[in-house]
């Protein structure tokens, strides 16, 4: 670093007399960037994600052709994908998830280091699907958190590639060298789990009451008539 | 045993000819859908009939044991649950159909493991689908669903989308790992 103090003579901008010179100020050298720390890690970061591939179904087909060489998804740095969640910073559940598969996703996320990101893909880990009965999770994102969400039944490879690209952004946008950051993320799932956990737990019983809203009959009838069963 | 090479959608003269003889006229009622024959028992006389159609009839292959439920079935009169156990015969490819009524307190039916033991996993499935319970069982306990779960989600009076079994699990927030 060279301190700009004593440098040759008044600089002539445009014309003008003035010369602009505060003391003290440092200049870098050449050929020199200045950035932060934060940033530079987050560079590092989203060029080096390692996937964790949670595949349970037809996504996972198109997960695999991502990772062949016609989309490559090693052009994006995360061709890594690894089987043991300990060694992965991007989970990726690719297909529908039954209730009693929950539990071990949510073990395999919480087994992952930090800072660490989730991909939902497809229709099924999204919203459940069209499997819409008592054995699918309706949405992984009732249980843990997602970063970015691919639509599609399956989705094309492409859109993969671009929800990476989008992780991508966000991990450059969002994470700090302590972890994934985002504070408007954490507030909005305390917002959440408020509406959740309230006194009526409004979310559920929405969601479980208006069992006719595509206007198909449900065989069996709707969720709240079960009286009728003998054990 | 019949070892005669018939045509599979003959009659099944001979194995019906066989089971009267040994278990007697009222042991069974019979009908047909088809090429296939039903044999309707009751859950006492099932494991004879079983054991007859195994050992003197040539039905070796149990290819499937499943349930039913009739709950407001139409037209339906007798028991509420029914259990088949679709037999086949490698030699001449026979194939009957054995059903046993079951009605709904405790329904419950003599497990078919000592004579195949691969009717065990499918007899599982039967109870932790419908909750239809096999005596002498070796290992009654639920394969597909999770251990906790309480209901028989088959039955008909169970609702499709559950009783909000797949919404209990505790939420993992971005600050619990």
């Amino acid at each position: 670093m060279a301190l700009d103090s004593k440098g040759p003579g008044p600089l002539i901008h445009g014309g003008s007399q003035l010369s602009v010179k505060p003391a003290g100020i440092l200049k870098p050298p050449e050929n020199t960037i200045l950035t932060t720390i934060d940033s530079v890690v987050n560079w590092c970061r989203k060029y080096s994600l390692w996937p964790m591939p949670f595949a349970t179904a037809c996504c996972g087909i198109e997960l695999m052709a991502v990772g062949a060489s016609r989309f490559d998804i090693a052009r994006f740095g995360a061709e890594v994908m690894r089987f043991s969640p300990r060694q992965c910073d991007l989970l990726i559940v690719a297909g529908r998830v039954a209730m009693k598969m929950m539990p071990v996703l949510q073990r395999i996320w919480l087994q992952m280091p930090e800072p660490k990101w989730c991909i939902s893909m497809g229709a099924c880990a999204s919203t459940g699907g069209i499997f819409d009965t008592y054995a699918v999770v309706q949405g992984i994102d009732r249980f843990i958190p997602v970063d970015v969400y691919i639509p599609g039944c399956p989705p094309r490879p492409e859109q993969i590639l671009r929800a990476l690209m989008d992780i991508q952004e966000k991990i450059q946008k969002g994470s700090s060298i302590q972890g994934m950051g985002l504070p408007e993320l954490f507030e909005r799932e305390r917002e959440l789990v408020q509406i959740e956990s309230g006194p009526s737990s409004l979310a559920l019983e929405r969601e479980r009451g208006d069992e006719d809203r595509f206007g198909y009959r449900i065989p069996g009838g709707p969720g709240r008539l079960g009286d009728r069963e003998s054990h | 045993m019949n070892n005669s090479t018939t045509d599979p959608a003959t009659d099944h003269e001979a194995t019906l000819r066989t089971l009267a003889q040994t278990l007697g006229e009222g042991a069974f009622t019979t009908s047909r859908f088809r090429a296939n024959l039903r044999l309707h028992t009751s859950p006492a006389k099932l494991l004879d009939l079983l054991r007859t159609l195994r050992d003197q009839c040539g039905f070796n292959l149990l290819s499937e044991v499943g349930g039913v439920d009739y709950l407001g079935y139409p037209g339906r009169t007798g028991a509420r649950f029914e259990v088949h156990h679709v037999l086949r015969n490698l030699e001449t490819s026979e194939l009957v159909i054995v059903k046993t009524g079951v009605d709904d307190p405790d329904p419950t039916l003599p497990s078919a493991t000592p004579l195949w033991p691969g009717a065990n996993w499918m007899e599982r499935e039967v109870f932790d689908m419908f909750g239809i319970r096999f005596s002498d069982h070796p290992d009654l306990r639920r394969i597909l669903m999770p251990p906790e779960f309480a209901a028989y989600p088959l039955r008909k009076d169970y609702p499709l989308r559950g009783r909000g079994e797949r919404h209990n699990f505790p939420r993992l927030m971005r600050g619990d790992s």
